[in-house]
């Protein structure tokens, strides 16, 4: 049992430890391993924002995560084949330029969480949790029937995008990249939860109609979160595609929506650094639970199973030492 | 686009609608009585289906398949409901769907590993198939009107059941305060079951029915899950009459407008881009249709609160 804050200090330490290791033993799988865990986790990052400190049970962040990974795909499938995005009613050129990528990424992300949280905030409870889901869904089938980006098949991109002063195809530096952002994401996110904003949003998930009474606008601040969470996980979805250099409609797949709130449970709701360890143990589950059988999904369901039921709080939960106390 | 094929496509439609509301009114009672979102749903229409081509495999006879689609997932969903789903029902919404999403991932992998990746088929009777002169000249499947009249016929006895008898006097009893029938003398957790059963039962009916015009797989449920819930959010959750129009309206709004939109945009447009995005646009319809009855009515077509 042990604070919190040394908890994350560790898991932060275990993050930077293996990669690590792993360049100076010559892994390079294990450096891909870690770069994915990280980007994954940044997923839950965005999703735990919405779920955690709002109380929005999204089921369908793989719609934001899908668009920053076809934000990647499009943009750089056009630097590729040196064919303008569209000439009408100006040029707009693809790019293979990370960062230009990432805020296109965030910008997408974060105003189809605004559309799709504008409708899908008129509800609440079960319908909210369905209505996300078929919204998820509808792009899911919209980037299979669309032929212009590969529909069923996905885009393959051929070298990783470009980020001033580092040569991404080397692992580890993309690794660096990654784990960079994610540091950065979790500053800005844990400057959220405490600030005012965050902590009426937490009051609103606790107690609506108080919330209500003392004047906070619910709906507003719901989809304001809803669209911050929204573009972190499109963020996510961009690295993510850089990573494979591939994006398929896979990434918009409900299951890929299931994964990312199974980070955040096996983490820990509300956590500021559940969905990193929730992430991290599922790659490592994947990893070894896939070398060992074919049908690993069932040890994964049974797993996930157990946590639900009887491990309340996720592993940072189970191991740290005092109840969460709200907000932090 | 003659009237004709217009006709055998509202019929398509109609067909797909009425699968769907086997599924959705499983759901939409599971959530009314017990307050349980069942994502495993898709997996007992999965579960149908398999029993359904494996016991037509070994005997040979469609209507002992139906039979053995209906007691199969009746079976399963009584069996994980005893063992499982009741640790649910006080547990929050968020507990229920990664436990449920649990559920399918074991059940989907289990039926991968029992048998194997490669779709089973389930073929149609001899006295079903073949096509049926319908009055005005059209020729239509005879096993798809099967399919919606036992469609109908099941929903019309669902409908008796809630409406005439003691059980479903419970049942609606059960969706209106759990707790007083309870404390009236209603053995309650005998009624969950029941009511569990009755859903999964009706989920892995629809699962042979439509595994006989597609195919048998692992996650072939899921879809249609999915669009159980379009229905059930369309419609109103907890309002069998709701899940009727809902998933009569998904129906005949999906399978029109797969037709009809490629058509439409060819009187102004050239044919190939015409078909990407009449077809692109169509895939979205039904979610577009729930995005309006969403601003106009949150709760539903038919939902109370």
């Amino acid at each position: 049992m042990i604070a919190e804050r040394h908890l994350n200090a560790i898991i932060l330490a275990i993050l930077v430890v293996i990669p690590a290791y792993a360049v100076i033993a010559d892994e390079p799988f294990t450096i891909t391993l870690a770069t994915k865990a990280v980007i994954l986790a940044l997923a839950g990052v965005g999703l735990n924002f919405a779920l955690g400190q709002g109380g929005l049970v999204s089921f369908g962040h793989a719609a934001y995560f899908g668009i920053g990974g076809y934000a990647m795909g499009i943009l750089a499938s056009h630097a590729q084949s040196y064919t303008p995005l569209m000439e009408v009613p100006f040029v707009i050129e693809g790019t293979n330029s990370m960062p230009v990528i990432w805020l296109v990424a965030v910008i997408s992300g974060g105003l189809l969480a605004l559309l799709i949280g504008a409708l899908s905030l008129r509800t609440q409870g079960v319908y909210f949790i369905m209505v996300t889901l078929a919204f998820g869904q509808m792009l899911y089938y919209f980037a299979i029937s669309w032929p212009a980006y590969g529909g069923e098949d996905g885009l393959s991109i051929y070298v990783r995008n470009q980020f001033p002063g580092l040569n991404t195809l080397v692992p580890i530096q993309f690794f660096g990249l990654c784990f960079a952002i994610l540091l950065i994401v979790l500053f800005i996110v844990n400057r959220l939860n405490k600030s005012p904003f965050g902590l009426a949003l937490m009051g609103a998930h606790q107690n609506e109609e108080r919330a209500k009474t003392v004047g906070i606008d619910v709906y507003k601040m719901r989809l304001v979160a809803f669209a911050i969470s929204g573009a972190i996980t499109a963020l996510a979805g961009a690295l993510f595609a850089d990573l494979n250099r591939f994006v398929s409609p896979v990434m918009f797949d409900w299951h890929t929506s299931g994964q990312i709130m199974v980070f955040i449970i096996l983490g820990g709701v509300a956590r500021l650094f559940g969905p990193i360890v929730g992430a991290s143990l599922y790659i490592l589950l994947e990893h070894f639970l896939g070398g060992v059988s074919e049908y690993w999904q069932i040890y994964l369901g049974a797993i996930l199973f157990f946590m639900v039921l009887f491990a309340k709080g996720g592993i940072i939960g189970r191991l740290s030492k005092k109840e969460q106390t709200h907000g932090g | 686009m003659s009237t004709l094929l217009l006709i055998e496509q509202v019929l398509n439609g109609l067909q797909f609608g009425v699968m769907l509301f086997l599924m959705a009114a499983g759901l939409t009672l599971i959530f009314g009585v017990m307050g349980l979102i069942n994502l495993a749903h898709g997996s007992l229409y999965m579960i149908g289906a398999f029993a359904a081509a494996a016991v037509a495999g070994w005997t040979g006879s469609f209507v002992l398949a139906l039979m053995a689609s209906l007691m199969a997932a009746a079976l399963f969903g009584a069996l994980i409901e005893l063992t499982v789903i009741r640790r649910l029902y006080a547990r929050d919404h968020l507990d229920q769907v990664l436990a449920t999403f649990a559920l399918i991932l074991i059940f989907s992998e289990a039926t991968r590993w029992t048998f194997g990746s490669f779709p089973l088929f389930l073929d149609t009777p001899d006295w079903l198939s073949g096509t049926v002169m319908l009055p005005g000249g059209i020729q239509y499947s005879l096993y798809r009107l099967a399919i919606i009249i036992i469609g109908l016929i099941v929903a019309a006895g669902l409908f008796l059941l809630i409406s005439k008898t003691r059980v479903g006097m419970r049942i609606r009893a059960g969706e209106n305060d759990r707790e007083m029938i309870g404390a009236l003398g209603v053995d309650i957790s005998v009624l969950y079951t029941m009511v569990f059963a009755l859903g999964a039962a009706l989920a892995g009916l629809s699962g042979a029915l439509v595994g006989a015009i597609q195919s048998v797989e692992v996650g072939m449920g899921e879809p249609v899950l999915i669009l159980a819930f379009v229905v059930i959010v369309i419609g109103g959750i907890g309002s069998i009459k709701g899940a009727l129009a809902g998933a009569i309206l998904v129906g005949l709004t999906d399978t029109l407008g797969r037709t009809v939109l490629p058509v439409v945009f060819s009187t102004f447009m050239e044919a190939s881009a015409a078909t990407s995005v009449g077809s692109a646009l169509a895939s979205m319809l039904i979610y577009i249709l729930m995005a309006g009855v969403l601003i106009f009515k949150p709760t539903g077509l038919f939902g109370s609160a």
